[in-house]
């Protein structure tokens, strides 16, 4: 594939992660942030985004299986997530993480179970989109072409 | 580490480093630490980090309510936090701020993610500046630029 294609490609699946609402807004103000001076930025800040959350899984799955859980503890790892989720646009996990703070208030332990599990799918599946994403854009740039920018408010 | 001292500039490399307006942003959240730094860089700012309330009095060189003999003058022009922080919320470093003889003139921004009406009047009555949602934009950041430190390029 030469440059055009490969850029075609990115183009084409970093859409595709719009329309099925894996990413928001928001991650297209983290590419604008993005330039010479600072041209990993977010790939920088995704990477921190994956090792925070998977901590913050662990930590919600062993709090929920304390004796006596304690559901404002749950409930403040919950809001961790949701905010970083957010500021990077990772818009499911974030809708997830609002259902889940619903259900930390009916201190429900099986429907919190449940609902981590969810968390934890549309986690994997915005990581999986996200290091696609992200594998592409580093064939675009071996190939000697640069990563085109959607416009914002597309 | 608790600070994150970022000093270089992306804009006007030409301008005189120590003109640039030093903005210390409180965040317990790592990725928006890393977001509100770049942000600030991106609006040539100098940004200091803190992640947590007891942090930011700290490096403020206000300890236990009392300044450290050693600073004089506010180091830094605009505050930035977040409001929901374990230990000490934003509200409480706010009143802290105010309540300092030489903090109380810095200006402080509140950032929340939650548009709560209540809060955000409690913030502004406390003195706060602005108060702001999360996620922010750069746009945010250049009307915060604008209306509290000198507005330049």
């Amino acid at each position: 594939m030469d440059v055009v294609q490969l850029q075609s490609r990115l183009s084409e699946y970093l859409k595709s992660l719009f329309n099925d609402g894996t990413l928001d807004g928001q991650f297209l103000q983290l590419q604008q942030l993005q330039d010479e001076s600072n041209p990993d930025f977010v790939v920088e800040v995704v990477t921190l985004f994956f090792s925070d959350s998977e901590k913050l899984l662990d930590d919600l799955s062993s709090s929920l299986e304390q004796p006596n859980v304690d559901f404002r503890k749950v409930d403040a790892y919950v809001h961790q997530l949701k905010g970083s989720s957010s500021s990077i646009g990772a818009q499911r996990v974030k809708n997830a993480c609002i259902a889940f703070r619903g259900l930390c208030e009916e201190q429900s332990i099986p429907a919190c179970l449940r609902c981590l599990q969810l968390v934890k799918q549309e986690y994997l599946y915005a990581k999986n989109k996200l290091e696609t994403l992200f594998k592409l854009e580093k064939q675009v740039v071996a190939a000697g072409g640069s990563i085109p920018s959607l416009d914002a408010g597309s | 580490m608790s600070y994150a001292s970022a000093s270089s500039s992306s804009g006007d490399r030409t301008s005189d480093h120590r003109d640039l307006p030093h903005v210390l942003a409180v965040d317990d959240n790592h990725v928006d630490r890393k977001i509100i730094e770049t942000l600030l860089l991106n609006s040539s700012c100098k940004v200091t980090t803190a992640e947590n309330g007891m942090r930011a009095l700290e490096y403020l060189g206000l300890r236990d309510g009392q300044p450290n003999s050693a600073t004089l003058a506010s180091k830094v022009n605009l505050i930035i936090t977040d409001y929901c922080m374990p230990g000490m919320t934003g509200y409480e470093l706010l009143k802290k701020i105010k309540g300092s003889s030489f903090l109380k003139e810095v200006p402080v921004v509140i950032v929340s993610s939650e548009n709560v009406p209540t809060r955000i009047n409690k913030c502004l009555e406390e003195g706060a500046k602005m108060f702001m949602l999360k996620p922010l934009k750069q746009s945010d950041v250049k009307k915060i630029r604008c209306h509290l430190l000198n507005c330049r390029s």
